[in-house]
């Protein structure tokens, strides 16, 4: 007979174990990547959707913060210094080369300098940014009202979504794009800042034009935005399903 | 009051305990709802918890208060290199520093150790992968939170909390005798086994109504549209990342109640209590020899 602690014995139980956990393992994590779980996982996304738009009004607004509460370094995440070369450049001069073009479906195709931005009314919120890695930070915000920008430029009725290209491509990969359905775009708190903390927006943060949607997580709200566009659909953008993380399995609801 | 009719039936010799001298007494002791939820639910919590630990890898620390203040974490599971060029696993609790290499932190075989807070065998997926743990997360809870309102509901309107759950005043006595009975692992028989015990109404009723509904609005407190939708989840548990702590203990919680559980279930007279939560039935512990049949 055998005891419990002979060599050859207790190295087979931990090699069965092992194997064992690990077809186990092998089996969810093929799940995991099955179409099945995609389409579950779609479904279970705008289901959440559905049910938050039903709690959430077009206009809840997403809590403000006091000035004590501000962190103090806000932390950059993701891309934190592009290394595109027309980025660079623009970058370099102080982004007074750089413009906004705001197109697609819209009635007047147009474009903004920093100043034209700076120069629009303008809206200031202390607010908390979530990011889907579970962590949140407290940072001042300014920037112009993208409900503002749309009016400006006429969004054309076809519209159901406003696409945000931007100049980073993280970890060298493909452009980060992002986009928001016209309700969220809409949203009072809905922002395209250039501010921080009172200051210029920072490059590491998004400089010099980043999105603030406050009721989804970060991931949502696109950094180094150089081009808005209003799109009918997302199919023929990156590979179709909304923006750089939502094309890597993300839900395109990003409210929880 | 249907619930608890009880069927003497008649059991043949072979199957009866030896010695009991006397019909065993099967009752019915769970109705076919409270057994379909307590199996769907026990799958969720499954996946609900392994799932949580792969998004809790994508941030190993937690904080009190609105946000990260991400130099001094309540909790951290970090790797370190130590002195040796190893990596170790280092587990940070208020002021208190522990190794857990191999478990916490740094895990995984010998020629491939891995930087991880949680080791693959406890996440879901196993690699590190935040967008499948959402998935399946969601998918759980969508499942999870309905089926809880809905029992929770269930136990409420047809008088199963006041009648198999609340405490009666005169148990309140007997709290000591039932605690020193549980830890001597003597569990109640024969008549006395027709009812939950009081250690069980209380361990049902806080994982029931305290701690499961605390996982859920915890978890809808992460979610910013949440937040805007109902500001007071933000006052109640004092920001969103005390509501991620406090949805992190809740699990922990949760995984204490599942040990003890699986413990008694297996010490009681484990194919009674299994056959009472497949089918229903259940067969009074006769009062003075072996519980198991």
């Amino acid at each position: 007979m055998t005891s419990p602690t002979d060599p050859a014995r207790r190295r087979f139980l931990a090699r069965a174990a092992l194997a064992g956990s690990a077809l186990l393992l092998t089996g969810c994590d093929r799940l995991s990547r099955s179409d099945t779980m995609r389409q579950l996982s779609d479904a279970t996304g705008s289901l959440t959707q559905r049910a938050q738009r039903l709690l959430a009004s077009r206009e809840a607004l997403a809590r403000e913060y006091s000035p004590a509460d501000i962190a103090p370094t806000f932390r950059a995440n993701g891309t934190t210094n592009p290394r595109d070369e027309a980025y660079r450049r623009l970058a370099a001069n102080g982004f007074r080369d750089w413009r906004l073009a705001i197109g697609g479906l819209v009635d007047t195709p147009q474009t903004f300098s920093l100043d034209d931005l700076k120069a629009m009314p303008s809206r200031t919120q202390i607010t908390r940014h979530d990011c889907v890695e579970g962590w949140s930070c407290i940072g001042q915000w300014t920037g112009v009202v993208l409900g503002d920008l749309l009016e400006r430029v006429g969004v054309r009725d076809e519209a159901r979504f406003v696409v945000f290209h931007c100049a980073d491509r993280y970890r060298g990969g493909d452009p980060y794009y992002e986009s928001l359905d016209m309700r969220e775009a809409y949203h009072p708190q809905t922002l395209l800042a250039y501010g921080l903390n009172g200051a210029d927006l920072p490059i590491a943060n998004g400089a010099p034009l980043r999105l603030r949607a406050e009721r989804q997580l970060g991931y949502k709200m696109a950094k180094y935005v150089m081009r808005v566009e209003l799109v009918e659909g997302f199919a023929h953008l990156g590979r179709g399903r909304g923006g750089y993380w939502e094309d890597r399995g993300y839900q395109w609801w990003a409210g929880i | 009051m249907r619930f608890l009719t009880m069927q003497f039936l008649k059991r043949s010799s072979s199957s009866s305990a030896p010695g009991a001298g006397q019909a065993p007494v099967v009752i019915r002791r769970h109705g076919a709802f409270t057994r379909l939820w307590h199996w769907v639910n026990a799958a969720c919590l499954v996946v609900l918890l392994m799932s949580g630990l792969q998004i809790f890898n994508a941030h190993p620390a937690l904080y009190w208060g609105k946000d990260s203040s991400f130099d001094a974490p309540a909790l951290s599971i970090r790797a370190v290199s130590g002195g040796d060029g190893e990596l170790r696993g280092i587990t940070r609790v208020g002021g208190h520093r522990f190794d857990t290499t191999g478990v916490l932190g740094v895990s995984g075989p010998a020629e491939a150790r891995e930087r991880r807070a949680f080791p693959a065998w406890a996440t879901l997926p196993g690699p590190r992968w935040l967008a499948a743990g959402r998935q399946w997360h969601f998918l759980a809870g969508w499942i999870f939170a309905p089926l809880l309102i809905a029992y929770l509901l269930y136990l409420v309107l047809s008088g199963q909390l006041r009648r198999r759950l609340l405490p009666r005043r005169h148990e309140w006595r007997t709290l000591g005798h039932v605690v020193t009975e549980h830890l001597r692992l003597r569990f109640p028989r024969g008549e006395e086994a027709r009812h939950y015990n009081l250690l069980q109404k209380l361990a049902y009723l806080l994982v029931l109504f305290v701690v499961m509904p605390l996982v859920v609005l915890t978890g809808l407190t992460m979610s910013p549209t949440m937040d805007a939708a109902w500001p007071w989840l933000l006052d109640v548990f004092g920001g969103r990342q005390s509501a991620r702590t406090i949805h992190f203990l809740c699990a922990l919680a949760l995984v204490g109640f599942f040990l003890i559980h699986i413990v008694l279930v297996l010490v009681s007279g484990v194919v009674n209590n299994l056959r009472s939560m497949i089918t229903g039935r259940y067969v009074l512990p006769t009062e003075k020899e072996a519980q198991d049949d």
